[in-house]
């Protein structure tokens, strides 16, 4: 393995919420300037893994490790985790009523400039880089002058999770079932804002249920994620078999395996 | 969860930032409240007759009344014979230049970020310190007499326009109204008197800032405010009290008149001391504030940012007796540890095409209780009368209560009134999304406050509406629910 390039390692990773372990040993890693897929049948433990990486706090880890850029991630405070350059695009992003969007991601910038021992970015930058981010995502004028989420759209809430992360440019993208209740326009936007954000040095995880995100994002790998273990992991072709065939061979292959 | 537990508790350890005493020598009285303590703070004050008589017929009265209970609020047993009832700073004398300021009174400006030097230089705002019950600098003066404004300190105003002060004292608020309104009628210390003559709009804020200062000392403000026909001005109120361990009281008295075509803009940034997190000491604050729109067309809006005292007992009321005048209330109050807030407004509708609006925010957290309570009272003459009140309230964690009582009284049928009021907790997703953007939970809820909040502080005038925001951020400093 190529240190420089490691960005996340996922070692033996067990997770319980409250007393029931929903993963059961992850092992995955993931180098800068690589895009995975995770996919798995529902329950299976994609969001609870998502939710893990991000440092939700319900979420109790009872073993395992998890490197990101040779730091021990668990370590960190959520907010630390994102100043490090983790985003995590919400399945179901939340509304912050009577807080605008631009205060909002003025205040995030701005606490990661902090962290990072930088000055505050000035208004007018600010308000530029929000113009050029809009464009990347095609995203209304009008709903970055809006509260956090408040009364947009189950599309328009997606949208505005790319938004964000094309803003926040991190450096592990986490998109937790993003493609979920999306059109095929919103599907193209969203996708065109991970692959704005590709590049050797940044990498993303794509969490799905459904192959036809991968039809705009090509990954480079495919994991399938069953009752809390990755099951079988490949290359794009994997993603495609899973989409003729459905997830039962896998099932199958699985419990006739353990037996 | 347990997250919260821990920064819940981290809340309840922030320290009061304005706890601090400033020495300088007072001259008090003896503790105790009888009649010979009437007459002397009159005579210390060098009052006339007039005067003395009115406090003395409130302390007969008050003599006969009982402290009410209605208010959803515990409050121990007061002991009036152990408060100090007059304090003023020793050096009396008025000064003409800042150089003449107690340095020590300067610092204790300072700390509270509201240096007259600055004030005098910036922002237009004219600054009537009240320090104890004694003003000690009023700045400004020159350039609102010019404009035939009146601003000056009430022992002021009674020395040289005692007959406005005679007319208009008690007219709104008279001795009779409450068990506090007749207390503060009777042992008043000073306060604050406006009167904007007809046809002018006062060119720049008037800002008092009240400070309890001298241990032990009840502190018992009145002000009064009378607009003119066709005139404008808007008063800010700020209060910062020192820390300190034992109870203190406040029974404040505010008047507003309003003249025909007439505005008044009340704002109050109201920070006492809260007490500590065991929830000992703080102030008491009980304050009868109300307004008439005595003229058609008049206006009067009361803004409020509660986040201080012990017990507040508070109702900003507007009597809406001209035709077409309107009454507002916009209300932010925030409780924390022990803190009970009973607060709200009275609009009384009693001219024809009357409007008013009732905007209350209430937020707890830790332990405290914040009570909503509000009356709309539409009187039989008032024709096509409206109301429309929001009352909403914000919990953080779960030991803490919110309440809302509000009461409506329409006698007359083309009245239309609105009452909708709404409960939320911040909820955990909402502080974890924050997270996830590398915002601290210490500044997601100082966001997601100043946003349920936005409604009322946008109605502050600006340097208020910073202040306002640092001290909500500051009264729930770590606090989440």
């Amino acid at each position: 393995m190529n240190e420089v390039n490691n960005m996340l390692e996922i070692k033996d990773l067990k997770v319980n919420i409250e007393d029931k372990e929903i993963l059961k040993g992850i092992n995955l890693t993931v180098n800068a300037g690589e895009v995975h897929a995770i996919m798995g049948p529902n329950g299976s433990g994609k969001s609870t893994l998502a939710s893990a990486l991000a440092g939700r706090d319900y979420f109790n880890i009872t073993h395992g490790k998890v490197s990101y850029q040779g730091k021990d991630l668990l370590e960190l405070t959520p907010e630390d985790r994102a100043r490090e350059g983790i985003f995590l695009g919400f399945q179901y992003p939340v509304e912050i009523p009577g807080v605008s969007m631009v205060n909002f991601l003025r205040t995030a910038i701005n606490q990661k400039r902090k962290y990072q021992g930088l000055d505050p970015m000035p208004a007018g930058d600010f308000l530029k880089l929000m113009r050029e981010k809009k464009k990347v995502v095609e995203i209304n004028s009008d709903l970055t002058n809006r509260s956090v989420n408040e009364g947009f759209s189950g599309g328009e809430k997606k949208k505005n999770e790319i938004f964000q992360m094309a803003l926040l440019e991190p450096k592990l993208a986490i998109l937790d079932e993003t493609d979920s209740g999306l059109d095929i326009d919103a599907l193209r936007i969203v996708a065109n804002g991970v692959n704005n954000l590709r590049s050797p040095e940044t990498a993303t995880i794509i969490i799905t249920h459904y192959q036809r995100l991968l039809d705009y994002i090509v990954p480079d790998f495919v994991h399938v994620l069953y009752k809390g273990r990755i099951v079988k992991s490949g290359d794009k072709t994997l993603a495609k078999e899973l989409e003729e065939h459905g997830y039962d061979w896998i099932k199958q292959e699985v419990e006739y395996g353990n037996a | 969860m347990e997250d919260q537990e821990k920064i819940l508790s981290e809340v309840t350890d922030s320290d009061y930032k304005y706890g601090f005493q400033t020495d300088i020598e007072t001259e008090t009285i003896p503790k105790g409240l009888n009649e010979d303590v009437v007459r002397l703070i009159s005579s210390k004050k060098e009052e006339p007759e007039w005067l003395l008589e009115s406090r003395l017929k409130a302390f007969r009265h008050w003599q006969s009344m009982k402290m009410p209970k209605w208010a959803h609020l515990t409050i121990p047993d007061i002991n009036y014979q152990d408060i100090i009832f007059y304090a003023a700073p020793k050096q009396g004398a008025k000064y003409e230049s800042m150089d003449e300021v107690d340095p020590e009174l300067i610092d204790t400006f300072n700390k509270l970020g509201i240096p007259l030097e600055e004030q005098k230089q910036l922002a237009g705002v004219a600054v009537d310190a009240v320090m104890d019950s004694v003003s000690v600098k009023t700045t400004f003066q020159d350039t609102l007499a010019d404009k035939g404004i009146i601003f000056c300190s009430f022992s002021e105003a009674v020395k040289n326009h005692p007959d406005l002060v005679k007319k208009y004292m008690g007219s709104v608020v008279p001795y009779t109204d409450n068990y506090f309104a007749a207390l503060n009628s009777a042992v008043f210390s000073d306060g604050s008197f406006c009167h904007i003559p007809k046809g002018v709009r006062c060119p720049m804020e008037l800002s008092t800032y009240f400070r309890i200062n001298a241990s032990n000392t009840g502190q018992f403000e009145r002000t009064l405010i009378v607009a003119e026909d066709d005139s404008y001005v808007s008063y800010l109120e700020g209060c910062t009290a020192p820390m300190r361990d034992e109870n203190q009281l406040h029974a404040a008295i505010v008047e507003i008149v309003a003249m025909e075509n007439a505005e008044v803009k009340y704002s109050t940034v109201q920070n006492w001391y809260p007490g500590n997190k065991e929830g000992v000491g703080g102030i008491f604050n009980f304050v009868t504030k109300r307004g008439i729109c005595k003229g058609d067309n008049s206006k009067i809006s009361w803004t409020q940012v509660e986040t201080g005292s012990a017990v507040t007992w508070k109702y900003p009321s507007c009597i809406l007796r001209g035709n077409n005048s309107v009454g507002e209330f916009y209300s932010v109050a925030v409780t924390n540890n022990y803190q009970q807030a009973d607060t709200g407004t009275k609009m009384m509708h009693i001219g024809k095409n009357t409007r008013s609006t009732i905007i209350s925010k209430g937020i707890s957290a830790g332990k405290s209780q914040n009570s909503y309570r509000g009356l709309v009272k539409v009187l039989k003459g008032a024709e096509n009368a409206r109301n429309f009140s929001q009352c909403d309230s914000l919990l953080l964690g779960d030991k803490c209560g919110a309440h809302t009582f509000p009461y409506l009284e329409v006698d007359n049928k083309s009245a239309i009134v609105e009452h909708e009021a709404t409960t939320s907790k911040i909820g955990e997703d909402q502080i974890f999304y924050c997270n996830q953007r590398g915002i601290d939970t210490e500044n997601a809820i100082s966001l997601i406050v100043n946003g349920y909040a936005k409604e009322v502080l946008n109605k502050l005038p600006m340097e208020f509406a910073v202040e306002a925001q640092k001290l909500l951020a500051l009264t729930l400093e770590g606090s989440v629910g």
